[in-house]
C-alpha cells in the first residue's frame, strides 16, 4: 500500500526546520579541537562538572517522577475551575523566564525567604549556594513536563480498567499500583525523559538560585558559559560531552518504551 | 495591507528627513556601546545628556566584560567598547577590533559589600575568613573577580566563596537580597546600589581597576562614537563618573 | 437474596429513574435504545456512579440517599463483564483470572481457565487472544470472585457475529450455574431473548416495559419495542425437517430444523391470514384466532392464538376484507421456506 506523497514545499520546510537542528551540532562536532580532546576530557574542572551535573539531573527527575507522578494523577481526578487553576500552577515554571524562577526560589528558600527565614532561625539551614539548590532549581523547571507527559496519558487511559479493577475488590492503592501505573509506563517514561534533558541544560535558575561553584554548584551549562570567555576550546569540549550524553541516551530509548508499537 | 505599509513607509521617510527643531542641520544619530556591567549608572546618566544635548540615542549592551569582549571576537557589531580592565582591552586590540588606540577614562577600586547597618560587624578583608560568613565573589573570569583574588592575595587572606558569579552586579544583588553576608564589588557598585553599605579596603590591600574606552573597527557610526567617547573624558562625562563613585582619570 | 433498586440520577441534562426489583435464580436483560441509561444504571448499580435512592442487595444496604450510605465499589462484591473484555493487557490470561482472588489465586484461576477449555491460553496476554476467548475469560475474571450480583454490560455485542453464539452458549451456560442475580444490559433482542428470564426496557432514562421476553415483544408500547416485536420469536425442538413449538407442541414444517434446542423466527409479514381454509403450497396451516389488532403506521399488527401464537402483519385493507376483529376466527398459514431455524 503507497501512502500520499507529502507535498512539496512542506517537505521543503521540513527539510528547513531538520537544517536548523542539524547546523548547530554539525558546528559543534566540526568546530571541535579534536587534537586536544584528551586533555580537555580528563580536566578535573570538566570530570567535576560533568559528575555534578549527571547526578543534580538523576535526582531531580528522582524527585520530579516521586512527586510529580502523584500531583498529575490529583490533576486528572479534578475538573473545572480547580483543575484549570491546578495546571496552571503546575505549568508555570515552564513559561517562566528560568532567571525568574531562580528569584522565586530565592524569595521562597533563600535566607530571608518565605521558608527560608523559619529553617535558617530555627535550624541554621541555609539552602543557596548548596548542591541542594542546584537540585531544587532543576526540578523547578523540569518536573513540569513530566507532570504533563503524566497527566495525559492519564487522560488517555481507558476508565474501564479502573473501574474493573475495583469490581474485582481492588482497593484504590491497588488499583494505582496494579493497574494504573504499568499502563502508564510509557507517558512516565518519556515525561521522565523530558524532565531530565529539561534539567541537564538548565542555567538562568541554577546560577540565580544555587549559585556557581565548581564542584558545588557548577554544572556543565554553567561551566561552559565560564570557559567560553576564557578557556574557548575547553567549552566547546564540554559542549561536546554533554551532547554525546544527551544522544547516547536518547538514541538507546527504545520506541517501545515510549509506547509506539 | 500593501495600502498600510505605504503610507508608513511615507512617514517614516518623512519623519527621517526632517530637519531637527533647533535649526541644526545635523541629523539625529544612533550608537551602540558595549560597555561593563559596573558602568551602567553613569553611562545611562551619559546616554540620557547625549540626547538632550546632541540627539544621539545610545543602545547599551551591559554584561561581563569577559562577555562582551567574546562576543566582539565572535564578530558582534558595535562602535564603542568600553571595558573594565586593560587586559580585556589589549586582547581586543590584539584582536584587531579596535579602530585605533583606547584611553583610560576612570578609574574603581574595590570595597567590601554588606548588607545595610552591617549586621556582622564586618571591618577588613580578614574579617571575611570569618567561619560560618557567607561570602560571594565574582568568578576570576570577570575582571572584578580577578581583583578580588589578588586584593585577598595581598591582605594575605584565604577565603571560601559561596558562589563566583559571572557579573560582579550579581555579586552586589546577593548581597543586597540578604543571601550572602559579604560580597568583593566596585566602590562605584555600592554608591549606585543604595542597598548595601561599603567597608573601605586599605590603599595598601586594594586593586585600582583601569577603565579604558576605545571606538571599534566596525562602527558604523563613527560619528557619534566619537562623540560618545568625547563626552565621557569631558568635564561633563567624567563629573557624572564622580557621581557615580569612580575616580576620574 | 433479591435485588431491589430505586436509582435516580440527574447530570448533564440526563435523567435516570428506575424502580427495579431482581429475585435469584433470575436473569434480567436490560434492553432499550443508545442513550437510555442502560450502562448508567449498571454503573450506579455497581457503585461507580453517585446516586439518589436506595439500593440494597441481600438485606445489605449499598447506597441510601436518606442516610448518606454509600458503599465503595471495591467493597460490593459484584462482577461486571464489559462488552470488550478489558482484560489488564499487561497481564496474562491467568494473572487477569486471579487478579480479583486472594493468595493461592493463581491455582484457583488455572482450574477456571481449565475447565471453560482456556487452559493453554493461561500464559498468553490479552493482544493474543481473539476476540471470543478474551471475552471468555473476562468472563471468567469475574466470576472466579463469586460475586452475588452479576452485571454484563453487552458481553456479545463486540464479538464478531460467527464467534457470538458459541460465546452465548458458553454464556448461558455460566449463568445457569451462576447463584447470584443476574443482570445483562443488551441491545440486541435476540440476546436478550436468548438469556434472560425478564426484559426491562429502558427509553430515555425511564422503564417503559417490563415483563416476560414474550409478553412484551407480544405487546409493544413504543417504537423501540415494536421495532423489537418485528419477528416472531420462537423456541422450540428441531426433528429434522418440523420443529415442535408452543404450548401444545404444535409442529411447524420447516427446512433443515436439525435436531436440538432450536431458534425459529418468522416475520409477522410471512403470516398469511385467510377466511377458508387455504389449498396450495404453504405447508403450515392453522386455525387461529385474532386476539388484538394494532395500528401502526400504514400496517396493521395482528395478535394470534392458537397451536402457534404469532403476531401478524397485514394491510388495512386486508383487515376489511376480512372482517377481521377481536375474537374472529381465521386460517393461518406460514410457508415452511419463510420460517428460519437456528440452534439456541
Amino acid at each position: 500500500m503507497t501512502q500520499a506523497r507529502i507535498p512539496g514545499p512542506l517537505i521543503a520546510l521540513a527539510a528547513a526546520g531538520l537544517l536548523l537542528f542539524l547546523l548547530p551540532l554539525a558546528g559543534l562536532v566540526v568546530r571541535a579541537p579534536w587534537d586536544q580532546l584528551g586533555g580537555e576530557l580528563t580536566a578535573p574542572e570538566t570530570l567535576t562538572a560533568l559528575e555534578l551535573s549527571i547526578f543534580c539531573s538523576l535526582t531531580a527527575t528522582a524527585v520530579a517522577l516521586v512527586l510529580g507522578v502523584p500531583l498529575a494523577l490529583l490533576l486528572s481526578k479534578t475538573t473545572g475551575t480547580v483543575r484549570g487553576l491546578l495546571r496552571a500552577v503546575t505549568t508555570l515554571p515552564m513559561v517562566l523566564p528560568p532567571v525568574v524562577g531562580g528569584v522565586a526560589l530565592l524569595l521562597a528558600f533563600g535566607r530571608k525567604g518565605l521558608i527560608g527565614a523559619p529553617l535558617n532561625d530555627a535550624f541554621g539551614i541555609q539552602i543557596p549556594f548548596t548542591t541542594s539548590a542546584a537540585v531544587i532549581a532543576e526540578t523547578f523547571v523540569a518536573m513540569p513536563f513530566l507532570v504533563i507527559a503524566v497527566e495525559g496519558g492519564l487522560r488517555s487511559l481507558d476508565p474501564r480498567y479502573e473501574q474493573a479493577a475495583r469490581a474485582l475488590g481492588a482497593s484504590g492503592w491497588r488499583v494505582f499500583a496494579r493497574v494504573t501505573l504499568p499502563l502508564l509506563r510509557p507517558a512516565i517514561f518519556s515525561g521522565a525523559v523530558l524532565c531530565w534533558a529539561r534539567a541537564l541544560g538548565e542555567f538562568g535558575a541554577t546560577i540565580t538560585f544555587a549559585g556557581n561553584l565548581p564542584g558545588t554548584t557548577q554544572t556543565v551549562p554553567l561551566a561552559v558559559y565560564v570557559a567560553l570567555e576564557t578557556k574557548p576550546q575547553g567549552a566547546i569540549v564540554l559542549s561536546l560531552i554533554l551532547l554525546a550524553v544527551s544522544l547516547a541516551v536518547l538514541v538507546g530509548m527504545h520506541d517501545r518504551w515510549l509506547g509506539e508499537p | 495591507m500593501l495600502r498600510w505599509l505605504a503610507v508608513v513607509a511615507a512617514g517614516v521617510v518623512v519623519a527621517c528627513g526632517s530637519a531637527p527643531a533647533n535649526g541644526n542641520a545635523k541629523a539625529p544619530s544612533s550608537v551602540v556601546v558595549f560597555a561593563a556591567a559596573s558602568l551602567q549608572p553613569p553611562f545611562d546618566r551619559i546616554a540620557a545628556q547625549l540626547r538632550t544635548r546632541d540627539d544621539i540615542a545610545t543602545t547599551f549592551n551591559y554584561a561581563g566584560t569577559q562577555t562582551l569582549t567574546s562576543q566582539l571576537t565572535q564578530g558582534a557589531q558595535a562602535d564603542v567598547f568600553a571595558s573594565a580592565d586593560t587586559a580585556h582591552m589589549t586582547a581586543a586590540q590584539q584582536a584587531g577590533l579596535l579602530a585605533g588606540g583606547s584611553q583610560l577614562f576612570a578609574h574603581n577600586r574595590l570595597e567590601i559589600a554588606v548588607a545595610k547597618g552591617n549586621p556582622k560587624g564586618i571591618r577588613s578583608l580578614a574579617d571575611l575568613a570569618r567561619p560560618g560568613l557567607v561570602v560571594v565573589l565574582a568568578d576570576p573570569a570577570v575582571p572584578a573577580g580577578k581583583y578580588a583574588l589578588q586584593a585577598l592575595a595581598k591582605a594575605g587572606v584565604s577565603v571560601r566563596p559561596k558562589s563566583l558569579e559571572l557579573q560582579v552586579t550579581a555579586v552586589l544583588s546577593k548581597v543586597a537580597l540578604g543571601e550572602a553576608d559579604a560580597g568583593i564589588v566596585y566602590v562605584s557598585d555600592v554608591v549606585t546600589s543604595g542597598q548595601v553599605d561599603g567597608i573601605a579596603i586599605p590603599d595598601g590591600q586594594n586593586v585600582i581597576a583601569d577603565y579604558p574606552i576605545a571606538q571599534l573597527q566596525s562602527a558604523e557610526h563613527k560619528e557619534a562614537a566619537k562623540e560618545f567617547i568625547d563626552f565621557v573624558v569631558s568635564p561633563d562625562g567624567q563629573s557624572i563618573l564622580k557621581t557615580a563613585g569612580f575616580e576620574t582619570a | 437474596m433479591s435485588l431491589h433498586a430505586q436509582v435516580r440520577i440527574a447530570r448533564d441534562g440526563f435523567e435516570l429513574d428506575v424502580d427495579v426489583t431482581v429475585f435469584p435464580g433470575e436473569t434480567v436483560a436490560v434492553l432499550g435504545p443508545n442513550g437510555a441509561g442502560k450502562t448508567t444504571l449498571l454503573k450506579a448499580l455497581a457503585g461507580l456512579v453517585p446516586l439518589q435512592g436506595h439500593v440494597e442487595l441481600d438485606g445489605e444496604v449499598f447506597d441510601d440517599t436518606a442516610t448518606a450510605r454509600h458503599v465503595p465499589t471495591e467493597e460490593r462484591r459484584v462482577g461486571l463483564v464489559f462488552q470488550d473484555h478489558v482484560l489488564f493487557p499487561h497481564m496474562t490470561a491467568l494473572q487477569n483470572v486471579a487478579f480479583g482472588l486472594g493468595r493461592g489465586g493463581e491455582k484457583v484461576a488455572m482450574a477456571w481457565l481449565e475447565r471453560a477449555g482456556l487452559g493453554d491460553k493461561a500464559n498468553a496476554r490479552p493482544a493474543q487472544l481473539s476476540g471470543g476467548q478474551a471475552q471468555r475469560v473476562a468472563l471468567l475474571r469475574t466470576m472466579a470472585t463469586q460475586p452475588r450480583l452479576l452485571l454484563l454490560d453487552e458481553p456479545l455485542s463486540a464479538l464478531d457475529v460467527t464467534v457470538r453464539a458459541e460465546v452465548r452458549r458458553e454464556l448461558a451456560r455460566q449463568l445457569a450455574e451462576f447463584k447470584g442475580i443476574r443482570i445483562i444490559v443488551t441491545h440486541d433482542p435476540l440476546e436478550a431473548i436468548a438469556l434472560a428470564d425478564r426484559l426491562v426496557v429502558l427509553e430515555n432514562g425511564r422503564v417503559v416495559q417490563s415483563g416476560r421476553p414474550e409478553e412484551v415483544t407480544a405487546r409493544p408500547r413504543s417504537r423501540f419495542v415494536a421495532d423489537l416485536a418485528g419477528v416472531n420469536l420462537l423456541r422450540g425442538r428441531g426433528r429434522n425437517d418440523h420443529v415442535e413449538v408452543g404450548p401444545a407442541g404444535a409442529s411447524l414444517a420447516t427446512p433443515d430444523a436439525g435436531e436440538g434446542d432450536v431458534f425459529a423466527v418468522i416475520h409477522p409479514r410471512a403470516v398469511a391470514l385467510y377466511l377458508t381454509k387455504p389449498d396450495g403450497t404453504p405447508r403450515n396451516v392453522w386455525r387461529g384466532r385474532a386476539e388484538e389488532l394494532d395500528m401502526l403506521g400504514e400496517r396493521v399488527r395482528v395478535r394470534l392464538s392458537g397451536p402457534v401464537p404469532l403476531v401478524a402483519e397485514v394491510t388495512p385493507s386486508a383487515v376489511k376484507d376480512l372482517h377481521l376483529a377481536s375474537g374472529a376466527e381465521v386460517w393461518v398459514a406460514v410457508k415452511a421456506t419463510e420460517i428460519s431455524v437456528y440452534r439456541a
